[in-house]
């Protein structure tokens, strides 16, 4: 007969519950996402009696996560970029050669006179004089070849050398080009990253997508131009002549002098010249590392021509301060103690061993290692955005209600109970986005709003089987029981299949339609747990206290 | 008092002029057809590629003096429509424009879009910048998204296929089928037929139809089967129009509750997902109509293997009778 175990009723109860409590910070949206932000900003440290208030005003043992609002109904950009990964073989070229040249060289007597010749970018064209010791050069260049990690294992090198005629041609390897795409893909990714991470806006989306683009959404930002030029600026390194220290940013000074701060040193301004000695762009490497005190400090190595440039200025200027200058800001301002000659030289400041650590990354990766372009810009102004979501709240309500309202005047009771198990439903469902952090878009609403619809039809199914049950004049449990039993498989059938096409609609889409794809497939899953377990139990419960010897469906 | 949209017991004869239905469900799918191949389908820029712009303005809009305004900038084809919507109030005036893909790059540049701000700001005073939304997507993408589109649906369907195959016999799983395929080639041809905008979401609604047309078969399906059990001896027209007969009860109601929610937000739910909620509520519609007249209509048509007693290679299968 109608029977649920206890333990059941107890499930099923707490399921409800907990799912409409992790539901339940949506509804006060504004000031739980008020007090999650002054949250994370205690822990950073800083903690004001204001920002306590503001994290006061959602209680710290409520469940506090959050359905995020995807682009389209908080405004912001998205971009999908392609890396060109083969800029970067092109470089790689360009340093192989004075190595290839050397090698070639040595073996003058074998290979004679040897000619750069012009060949695409991603190649080397050597012609030799001696075509006869072509054996012995193809030898010489092959022994310059590194061995490359793969995931097929041994034998592979970064370059590839061959003979055509008199010509040898030194290409990457597919291996090598394998591995420096990865590599470069990387790189460009951490360095968006970085980018983005230090204008500090929330939950930015930077992912990789395929073997070469990258996916970068940004929420509540003005525009896809502006989120462009963000992720292009690199960081700038300037080794600038101090002429003075100033005592504001106002302070006149010459023309071609200006006025900078200091990163660490609070207030302390310097006036330097405008014109950097060398600049950022002339570094090969940068390490972290420690000065002679054993203090965390960054190496730097300049490439020829900034070695020659910064070579001549510290003979020039022995006993003079030096500005070492990031992105407008004194990193350090050390006095020249002697002539630098080699072209390397140590950042010190007072940094600790991250920080050290940070500053080589940023001055090693400071530009981008290839070009991106942009396959994709969308931008959405947040006044769209909210327009979007007090529609959506608007037609969802009104959805809301037609179908409770229907639901009622068709079945009475028994309706009244699909109601209810259709609210919980709506709370399971927003309940399940929070916990998982699945972003709501515009479709997402859709979908929810179109789960509304379909909900009701498991329990519809299941009501019309007890009507026709009852038909068959036997008792009203057994009518309930029968009806639950004989429309679960039309039931699960009728689910399976939807399910299956939110699946496929998750898999193969992206943004919006992805956002509803979640909606859809997680409506279907607490649509069919509120039919089968919560409106039984609520219609069991009901028939224990009444024990109705007539029912009506 | 109950409300009853479909008397307690019908005997309707669903199957008495089926020749008829089928006909017109073929006719229909001709003119889709036909309309498909001469209009071909409005793209949106997901599937064409290009920039879309929409704007706000506090003035009444006048396309001719945007268009005019645009002219000189030399973006190639440009369409600007003005878009209406209840919600909006006197002093929102929306329009979306157009711009075909650049050749030069891949998706547009934002010095074009800062332009086209310009030009537009001095033609149209009342003009609110920065734009609303700003859409730009490459002819590189725009021609993956088509692809993997294609494949979604055709994944879709053919998931459902081998589902109701293995739930069913195959002959269930080709009527379901022939009414999906059905029910997306009416979809499409209404979109082509009145030029409505067809986008990425559009597929979406488009697999949801799938979804939707599916729910309403399989239920219908799900009781022939159990009828075919239970009455041996009858013919199996007449088992059909029991099982129809049975179901029409829940299949009107599920409809009703489905459309009274998507009304609601077509109406209320903003010019931006319009097109999508109109593909839904098409769907329904149809979905519904070809789960009694075209699938079950199929399965009549191939028959059914009627002998549920002796198990055979070919009656259903093991995951027939999981009543989980």
């Amino acid at each position: 007969m109608l029977q649920i175990n206890t333990w059941k009723r107890v499930l099923i109860w707490s399921v409800c519950v907990i799912g409409l409590l992790m539901a339940l910070p949506n509804a006060f949206y504004t000031r739980v996402e008020q007090s999650n932000d002054a949250k994370t900003e205690i822990e950073l440290g800083i903690d004001t009696p204001e920002i306590q208030a503001k994290a006061g005003q959602w209680p710290s043992w409520l469940p506090s996560l959050l359905v995020n609002l995807g682009l389209d109904l908080r405004g912001g950009a998205h971009l999908l970029a392609e890396v060109k990964v083969e800029d970067v073989y092109e470089s790689r070229m360009e340093a192989m050669w004075p190595e290839i040249r050397e090698a070639l060289r040595d073996e003058r007597a074998t290979v004679g006179t040897i000619r750069k010749q012009q060949s695409s970018p991603d190649e080397i064209r050597v012609l030799i004089s001696q075509p006869e010791g072509m054996t012995r050069a193809l030898e010489v260049v092959r022994g310059l070849a590194r061995q490359v990690q793969t995931l097929t294992g041994v034998g592979a090198t970064d370059i590839e050398a061959r003979a055509e005629g008199d010509t040898i041609i030194v290409q990457l390897s597919e291996a090598e080009k394998l591995a420096s795409d990865d590599r470069t893909v990387r790189q460009a990714l951490e360095i968006i990253r970085r980018r983005i991470d230090e204008v500090g806006t929330r939950e930015p989306t930077i992912q990789r997508q395929g073997a070469d683009r990258i996916l970068i959404q940004v929420p509540g930002i003005g525009s896809a131009g502006e989120l462009k030029e963000i992720i292009g600026t690199t960081a700038q390194l300037t080794f600038n002549p101090v002429n003075g220290p100033a005592n504001s940013l106002e302070d006149v000074v010459r023309p071609g002098q200006k006025v900078v701060p200091s990163l660490d040193e609070g207030g302390r301004l310097y006036v330097i010249d405008a014109a950097p000695v060398v600049t950022g762009e002339e570094l090969v490497d940068a390490q972290p590392s420690f000065d002679q005190n054993g203090r965390p400090a960054v190496s730097f190595r300049f490439n020829t021509s900034g070695a020659r440039k910064f070579g001549d200025y510290t003979l020039e200027n022995i006993g003079a301060p030096f500005a070492i200058v990031l992105d407008d800001e004194v990193i350090s301002a050390p006095v020249i103690q002697s002539h630098i000659p080699g072209g390397s030289g140590i950042i010190t400041g007072d940094f600790t061993v991250e920080e050290s650590t940070n500053l080589a990354v940023l001055l090693r990766a400071g530009a981008l290692p290839a070009g991106l372009e942009f396959l994709e810009e969308r931008t959405i102004g947040p006044e769209l955005g909210q327009d979007s979501i007090d529609a959506g709240k608007v037609a969802t309500i009104i959805a809301f209600a037609a179908v409770l309202i229907f639901m009622a005047l068709s079945y009475g009771l028994f309706g009244i109970f699909a109601n209810v198990a259709l609210i919980i439903n709506v709370g399971l469902i927003f309940g399940l986005l929070s916990l998982i952090g699945a972003t709501l878009t515009l479709p997402g609403i859709a979908g929810i709003v179109l789960t509304v619809g379909m909900a009701v039809d498991a329990n519809v199914l299941i009501f019309e089987r007890i009507r026709e049950e009852l038909k068959s004049a036997k008792g009203p449990a057994r009518a309930i029981e029968l009806g639950y039993e004989k429309a679960l498989s039309a039931i699960l059938d009728a689910n399976v299949t939807t399910f299956i096409t939110a699946v496929i609609l998750f898999a193969m889409g992206s943004g919006p339609v992805r956002g509803f794809a979640i909606t859809l497939g997680l409506g279907i899953l607490t649509s069919v747990f509120t039919a089968i377990f919560v409106t039984r139990l609520m219609i069991v419960l009901w028939f224990e206290r009444r024990r109705p010897k007539m029912i009506e469906v | 008092m109950r409300l009853k949209l479909v008397p307690q017991n019908t005997s309707f004869d669903f199957f008495s002029r089926w020749k008829i239905w089928l006909g017109i469900s073929a006719l229909m799918m001709v003119v889709a057809f036909t309309s498909f191949m001469l209009q071909g389908l409005n793209f949106g820029i997901d599937f064409r590629g290009g920039t879309t712009i929409r704007t706000q303005s506090t003035q009444e809009i006048d396309v001719g003096v945007y268009r005019d305004a645009l002219a000189p900038l030399e973006l190639g084809d440009v369409t600007i429509t003005e878009i209406f919507d209840p919600s909006f109030g006197p002093d929102e005036n929306v329009a979306m424009i157009r711009i075909q893909a650049q050749e030069d790059a891949e998706a547009v540049t934002s010095e074009v879009i800062d332009r086209v701000g310009e030009v537009l700001a001095v033609a149209d005073p009342g003009l609110n910048l920065p734009f609303e939304s700003v859409e730009s997507v490459g002819p590189k993408v725009s021609g993956e998204l088509i692809q993997t589109a294609v494949i979604a649906v055709v994944l879709a369907i053919g998931a459902v296929l081998v589902y109701i195959w293995l739930r069913f016999e195959w002959q269930f799983a080709l009527g379901a089928v022939a009414a999906l395929v059905h029910d997306v080639i009416l979809t499409i041809g209404i979109f082509s037929e009145l030029q409505i905008r067809f986008d990425l979401a559009i597929i979406a609604a488009l697999l949801t139809i799938v979804g939707y047309s599916l729910n309403d078969t399989v239920v219908v399906f799900d009781r022939v089967r159990e009828n075919l059990r239970k009455y041996k001896k009858k013919d199996l027209k007449e088992v059909l129009n029991i099982s129809i007969n049975e179901t029409l009860s829940r299949t009107v109601m599920t409809s009703v509750t489905t459309l009274l929610a998507l009304i609601s937000l077509y109406v209320l739910g903003g010019d931006v997902i319009r097109g999508f909620v109109f593909a839904m509520i098409w769907g329904v519609i149809v979905g519904t109509y070809s789960s009694v007249f075209v699938a079950s209509t199929i399965l009549l048509w191939l028959g059914v293997k009627r002998d549920w007693s002796k198990p055979s290679n070919t009656s259903g299968n093991q995951f027939a009778n999981i009543d989980a």
